[in-house]
């Protein structure tokens, strides 16, 4: 492996060098961050090549008024709150799920059909699944609330945060942010989504788009892909995952995703509103659909913490530019959800880095 | 009138009289044979052959009670023999205080009954006085151990913070993660399947034969709770000096690193219950390190890193697979599983 490495890492080395120039790559998923830092590799590349990290954080771009919408939901005594771990030290208006005197029950769940099960457990009781994440998650979500609906859970329902990777992606480099050269993407959302949902961004924003794993060894070759790519003035889609990502996908999940959920606008932390973004229940399944049920309307909520996640999603700024970075905001008592979140860019910087370095 | 007619603790059983006397005498002296604790006197009376002892103690909350590899009772006894030995001294004696919730199965205790005695048995250990309570269902969760323990300093030995310097080694007996994984992966709410197995175990005999073949070994810890990087940072700290350890040299199982990689989890701080540090010179590391690797418990034992002078403030740092450099923090408090 070692000789992948290096060569990977001469390829970087060679092609930063013809550039001459700073180098902006955003690594979309939160996944990767995490590994990135994890292992050390901002630590190994050269100092003109600058890593970014994404909107491809479930927990993070997930916006206050989300929060504020599931706190809501949760001061209702015949409820049962079924959420992923992260998701309950993320703070909203007066506090987070694990802070918050809440009148209803939270349990932590790792799928959706842990939370369905509780329903089905639990029959004097609405569970609420907080559903949260991105291409990967949303087929399971859809499954549940399909078994739900076959075998008559009716006190079941879902709080659908799901939202789409690419819309996010285009957003980004169609407004301020022309400072992003290539996108680094997910592998576990492309084998779903396949790469082809990336030709858009490659073809008509000119960014290179490479699909790599999350060993260390996939993404600093994914790296060397797209450094190669724009040291030869190419723009290309490519897949370093090829093994198991395909031009469509798995076209199964996609089907069953579409039969749930439609894409909707909706609000992104840091991000704002982006057009067909988010995924909302179809009127089919609406009796699951936590926002129908409780009669919830999503408005978008203005953050006062000072907290500047919105920048660091956007790629605008490291972490440690944040006044609360490492202050007030650490790993113990986070204020945004990137602090919070594991895969969080601000949590990766303050458990990995040094505090010191810029 | 036999106690387990209704196999289950009553209240009663904690209350003092007959029932209690019938649970002891039952359950509890069967199965810990000796003279001090035969007695059933106020205080057990120890003959110690040193002045200087070591003394130590811990409460064991698991859940779940058994898991591949161990159990609630098995923990109990480790836990303390090995807070004994890493201080530098021989575990004699211990005392065991059981609280236990009201309805918990006879079935249960005689099982975690029967692990602490074997294990207790295996580490040359007497368990010499002890204490039951019950409490009502819902006041405790199944049942509650505490152990204390007394151990007597090996001859010569004297470990501490003060004598590491920049340039000794950092020694561990084996794979970490194994137990945190273990019990993460068998909790109930945490539906996830795999082949694990804690490393629960007694470290004294593994210890007393490090400490009495090589004069080389400054400071121990058991890297329980927090696992590897709060050991080393709470090392590092005290010591005043930095530590740079290389991941390619630590022993992971791989099944752990893929369950900690589903659930997002870093190996180095999930907890272990059978693993010694032990800060070397850095002449002594490779006779300690033949030491270890010749007893069952040390057979995966490795040089993982080293201690160097710190650049700024004392931190970790590890330098990865793949060449790069992080730092190793103490984790945050409560560890949650990851979303995707
Ligand atoms: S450091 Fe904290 S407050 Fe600042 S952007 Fe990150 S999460 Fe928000």
């Amino acid at each position: 492996m070692l000789d992948r490495i290096n060569k990977a890492q001469n390829m970087i080395e060679t092609a930063c060098k013809k550039l001459g120039k700073q180098i902006n790559i955003m690594e979309v998923c939160g996944t990767h961050t995490v590994s990135i830092f994890r292992n050390g590799i901002r630590t190994i590349l050269p100092d003109n090549l600058k890593l970014l990290s994404g909107p491809g954080c479930p927990v993070c771009v997930t916006d206050q008024s989300y929060i504020d919408n599931v706190l809501q939901i949760a001061d209702n005594k015949d409820c049962l709150i079924a959420t992923y771990g992260d998701m309950i030290r993320v703070p909203g208006k007066g506090g987070s799920l694990e802070t918050k005197q809440t009148t209803a029950n939270v349990k932590i769940v790792l799928s959706s059909e842990d939370a369905l099960q509780l329903a089905k457990d639990n029959p004097d009781k609405t569970v609420v699944f907080i559903a949260v994440g991105f291409e990967t998650t949303t087929p399971a979500t859809a499954v549940a609330i399909k078994e739900a609906h076959a075998d008559s859970v009716d006190n079941f329902c879902v709080l659908s945060g799901h939202k789409l990777v690419v819309p996010a992606m285009k957003a980004l480099v169609s407004t301020k942010n022309d400072h992003i050269d290539a996108f680094l993407c997910p592998g576990h959302v492309s084998v779903i989504i396949g790469y082809n949902s990336y030709k858009e961004i490659v073809e008509d924003y000119g960014r290179p788009c490479v699909v790599a794993g999350f060993e260390p060894i996939q993404i600093i070759e994914g790296l060397a892909e797209i450094c190669r790519q724009l040291a030869d003035g190419k723009t290309k889609l490519e897949s370093v995952y090829s093994a198991v990502v395909t031009a469509e996908g798995n076209t199964i999940a996609q089907k069953i995703i579409e039969e749930c959920f439609e894409p909707a606008d909706g609000y992104w932390r840091g991000l704002g509103e982006i057009e067909k973004s988010t995924l909302k229940i179809k009127d089919k399944y609406s009796k699951f659909d936590a926002l129908k049920r409780f009669d919830i309307t999503e408005t978008p909520v203005e953050d006062t913490s000072g907290c500047q996640c919105g920048e660091v999603l956007c790629g605008l700024i490291d972490p440690p530019q944040c006044k609360l970075f490492g202050k007030t905001c650490t790993i113990n008592t986070p204020i945004g959800p990137c602090m919070v979140s594991s895969e969080g860019a601000c949590a990766a910087w303050y458990k990995y880095s040094l505090k010191e370095k810029p | 009138m036999k106690t387990d007619k209704n196999d289950r603790i009553l209240l009663a059983h904690g209350g003092g009289g007959q029932l209690s006397d019938e649970l002891i005498r039952h359950h509890i002296l069967p199965r810990f044979d000796n003279n001090t604790l035969a007695e059933l006197t106020d205080s057990a009376n120890l003959e110690l052959d040193s002045k200087s002892i070591c003394f130590t103690t811990d409460s064991y909350v698991v859940k779940p009670l058994f898991f591949n590899g161990g159990d609630i009772g098995k923990l109990a006894v480790c836990g303390t023999i090995n807070d004994l030995a890493v201080a530098g001294s021989k575990p004699v004696a211990l005392s065991l205080s059981l609280i236990i919730e009201e309805g918990f199965e006879f079935k249960l205790l005689d099982k975690i009954l029967d692990s602490i005695s074997q294990t207790a048995r295996d580490n040359n250990v007497n368990i010499v006085t002890g204490d039951t309570k019950t409490v009502e269902a819902g006041a405790a969760d199944k049942i509650f151990i505490n152990t204390a323990g007394i151990g007597v300093k090996l001859d010569g030995i004297d470990l501490g913070f003060k004598k590491i310097k920049a340039g000794d080694k950092i020694l561990i007996n084996g794979t970490i993660g194994d137990h945190g994984m273990t019990i993460m992966s068998q909790r109930k709410d945490i539906k996830f399947q795999s082949q694990l197995k804690s490393d629960c175990a007694g470290l004294a005999d593994l210890i007393t034969k490090l400490l009495e073949g090589s004069n080389g070994v400054k400071f121990m810890r058991d890297p329980t709770r927090g696992g590897l990087a709060v050991t080393l940072n709470d090392i590092a700290r005290q010591a005043g000096l930095s530590i740079e350890i290389n991941q390619a040299d630590i022993p992971i199982n791989p099944n752990v690193q893929t369950a900690a990689d589903m659930l997002g989890f870093d190996v180095l701080d999930i907890a272990n219950e059978g693993k010694v540090v032990a800060i070397l010179s850095a002449e002594s590391a490779d006779q300690c390190l033949n030491i270890c690797r010749k007893h069952p418990l040390g057979k995966e034992a490795k040089i993982i890193g080293e201690i160097v002078k710190p650049k700024n403030v004392p931190i970790v740092e590890m330098t990865t697979i793949i060449g790069g450099k992080r730092i190793v923090h103490i984790p945050y408090g409560r560890q949650l599983p990851r979303i995707c």
